[in-house]
């Protein structure tokens, strides 16, 4: 099995229009990939979420995205990365409907259910990490 | 910053968001509508999301809240035209948009806030079908 990653591109998450620049970039990524409408609106949105999260809770930070290749099977990975205040209760964040701004709450647990693979590296005052990715079905 | 631009067709407002909504885009929106409404004493919003090729929790919570206001306003909302691909992704990001209604295009919206004013729809927050 062959498995390659293109070099990743950083996109600064530093204010409400990135957050829809990254989602752009994304898109016409899962378009180039060749994903169905709606697997790429479920990463798109994805992104969405977390960018903002990126944004709103991170402080900013940036996103890195990146075309996978499994096999002939094509998927896109994106990081989050901000050096934020960390999420001290990554179990509770990931809870539906609970939120420590004024969100829905459904950022992190919506985003995860809405991609393939979903890690979160996060900590007190060592920021955030969140990686996910969705392959192409 | 960008504004979305609100039309007045005799007591209903007209939203059509053509452009990728930002949050703060997403934000004003909302207290434009709410002004708009005390402004015009408009007894129906209409918002056509068509164009819209994401509606993530941000933009569900503005829809949501609009909704809730312009009740509270006495006037009712009704969200038109959103993309099937955008519905099943609400849905499995956990957003069913409970309390708004919604319509399939804008000639339906207009119907239901039309059946409003003349009383046909009786109770309008269960019937999600207008009774011609």
């Amino acid at each position: 099995m062959t498995s390659s990653t293109t070099e990743p591109t950083t996109y600064a998450v530093a204010a409400d229009a990135d957050v829809v620049r990254v989602r752009q970039a994304v898109r016409d990524l899962a378009v180039q990939a060749k994903f169905s409408l709606v697997d790429q609106t479920k990463l798109v949105t994805a992104t969405s979420e977390l960018a903002r999260n990126t944004l709103v809770y991170g402080g900013g930070g940036e996103a890195l995205v990146a075309l996978l290749d499994k096999a002939g099977r094509p998927g896109i990975e994106i990081w989050f990365r901000d050096e934020g205040p960390g999420i001290p209760d990554l179990d509770l964040a990931l809870t539906d409907g609970w939120t420590s701004g004024g969100g829905m709450g459904l950022g992190l647990s919506g985003a995860k259910r809405l991609v393939d693979e979903f890690e979160v590296d996060t900590a007190p005052d060592r920021g955030t990490r969140v990686r996910i990715v969705k392959w192409r079905r | 910053m960008d504004r979305v631009p609100i039309l007045r067709i005799g007591d209903v407002l007209l939203v059509s968001i053509q452009v990728d909504l930002q949050d703060d885009i997403a934000l004003a929106l909302q207290d434009d509508l709410s002004q708009r409404i005390v402004d015009t004493g408009a007894k129906g919003v209409l918002i056509d999301i068509s164009a819209l090729e994401i509606v993530d929790s941000f933009v569900g919570r503005m829809i949501s809240t609009t909704a809730a206001v312009s009740r509270v306003l006495d006037a009712e909302t009704v969200v038109v035209g959103m993309q099937p691909a955008v519905a099943i992704t609400l849905v499995e990001l956990g957003l069913t948009l409970s309390g708004v209604r919604t319509a399939l295009d804008v000639d339906r919206g207009l119907a239901i806030l039309a059946g409003r004013e003349s009383g046909v729809v009786a109770e309008a927050d269960d019937d999600d079908q207008l009774d011609d």
